[in-house]
């Protein structure tokens, strides 16, 4: 699966990113991890608030960054 | 979850739930009686500290310094903790997508009001000021009913509002927020009139956002509650800091600065005092719960409250960092159209309180 984070480096965005990082890596997904900077491309997925989420271009969270636990849930689903 | 014991689950999981919100109840009520019976302690406290344990001169500098300090900051803190506790459950039901559906399609005026008290309650974080004024601006909400909103957020919280309440009382407070809430209004009204939509700039206005649907908000209290905790250890944690800092100047003012230093300065007969208060706050960048407690001290020192104030809100309200990012989004005419209202109002509110109290 593709996951997307979308932010553009608050200390909120990096937290989501190395916490679905870590999920990611204890459910053994086989994943990929890109980090969307770019402002036009993260108002492109219509989010509000950053740092938001995506899976395969879905955006499934924005403007928090949960624990690895929630995060496993979500990408379990 | 297995299927076929689908049904059977849901009950147990109801029953479950319900005994843990009834356990959850329990540790609130219990966590509020703890806070205020501490909270009613802390004066005689901080007297029994400075005075007896430490032995200081009662009435002396150093003596009353030790003593606001040690009063004022615990008290702050705590403050703090319930606040952000209470509006970070209130913000579990408020997605900045309600905001934005609230607002779509509002008149102005009506949509101005609603905005700048919308922008009290919704999350808010200014790294996220850009997606969120494209949000509302391709959702068609109005170029003024979005500044309403974009004024009123980061000026109007719900740290000022506990600091100034803990350190300058409720009525401070409620003008805070009262003045906070028109001068969002009649700003974000003002430039809906100049009709600077050109200034936007061209890139947004081509923007084709396919509108996310309105995320699943359901969640359960204990999933509320835990988002009220997640505010405290994140706001609080990110504030302390500067509120200690705060405090620690406030205090050193209270002991050392003699008293009326500031009524040359910052106080009513300066006539000048309130523009150059507004304009040296502007390329300061201080949250509100830094630069309250010095505010504080310098009003016991002869500033007059509309100077003061007019200081704050331009240090809060009109933050160069903040307007970096809405670079971005807005050409400098329409950024320089926003500092000058915003400015204005703010000068108004100084003047005003100035005359009447």
């Amino acid at each position: 699966m593709k996951i997307q984070i979308l932010g553009t480096g608050c200390a909120k965005c990096k937290k989501l990113a190395k916490n679905a990082e870590t999920a990611a890596q204890e459910l053994h997904l086989e994943y990929e991890l890109v980090k969307v900077t770019d402002i036009q491309e993260i108002t492109a997925f219509g989010v509000l608030m950053t740092p938001a989420l995506a899976i395969d271009g879905q955006v499934k969270l924005s403007g928090k960054a949960p624990s690895v636990k929630e995060l496993k849930g979500l990408l379990s689903t | 979850m297995d299927h076929q014991t689908n049904g059977d689950m849901t009950t147990e999981e109801t029953i479950r739930g319900s005994f843990l919100s009834k356990h959850l109840g329990l540790k609130i009520a219990l966590f509020l009686i703890a806070w205020f019976l501490l909270y009613r302690q802390l004066l005689p406290l901080a007297r029994f500290i400075s005075y007896d344990l430490i032995g200081l001169q009662l009435e002396s500098h150093l003596g009353s310094a030790v003593e606001f300090f040690l009063y004022d900051t615990p008290k702050v803190l705590m403050l703090l903790v319930l606040v952000v506790f209470g509006v970070g459950v209130l913000r579990s039901f408020i997605t900045p997508e309600l905001t934005r559906q609230i607002l779509a399609g509002r008149r102005e005026s009506t949509g101005n009001v609603l905005a700048a008290l919308l922008g009290v309650v919704t999350p808010f974080c200014s790294c996220s000021a850009v997606p969120l004024f494209i949000g509302f601006v391709t959702a068609g909400i109005p170029l003024g009913i979005t500044f309403s909103f974009l004024i009123s957020a980061p000026m109007v919280n719900e740290i000022a509002l506990v600091l100034l309440f803990g350190l300058l009382g409720w009525k401070v407070a409620a003008l805070y927020f009262i003045t906070g809430i028109l001068i969002a209004t009649i700003a974000g009204w003002t430039i809906g009139r100049l009709k600077l939509e050109n200034h936007v700039e061209d890139w947004v206005r081509e923007l084709q956002v396919n509108q996310a649907a309105m995320p699943d908000n359901r969640q359960s209290w204990e999933e509320r509650i835990r988002f009220g905790i997640d505010a405290v250890q994140d706001i609080v944690g990110r504030v302390w800091l500067y509120v200690v800092i705060g405090i620690l100047i406030g205090a050193a003012i209270h002991g050392f600065v003699p008293e009326n230093f500031m009524a040359g300065i910052m106080g009513k007969s300066a006539w000048w005092s309130v523009p150059v208060s507004v304009v040296i706050g502007i390329p300061m960048y201080t949250n509100a719960a830094g630069i309250i407690p010095v505010v504080e001290a310098l009003l016991g020192k002869g500033a007059a409250l509309g100077t003061v104030l007019a200081f704050m809100m331009s240090v809060i309200a009109l933050s160069f960092p903040e307007m970096v990012i809405l670079r971005k989004v807005l050409k400098p005419r329409l950024i320089a159209t926003f500092i000058a209202v915003v400015g204005a109002g703010i000068l108004v509110v100084g003047y005003l309180f100035n005359l009447i109290i």
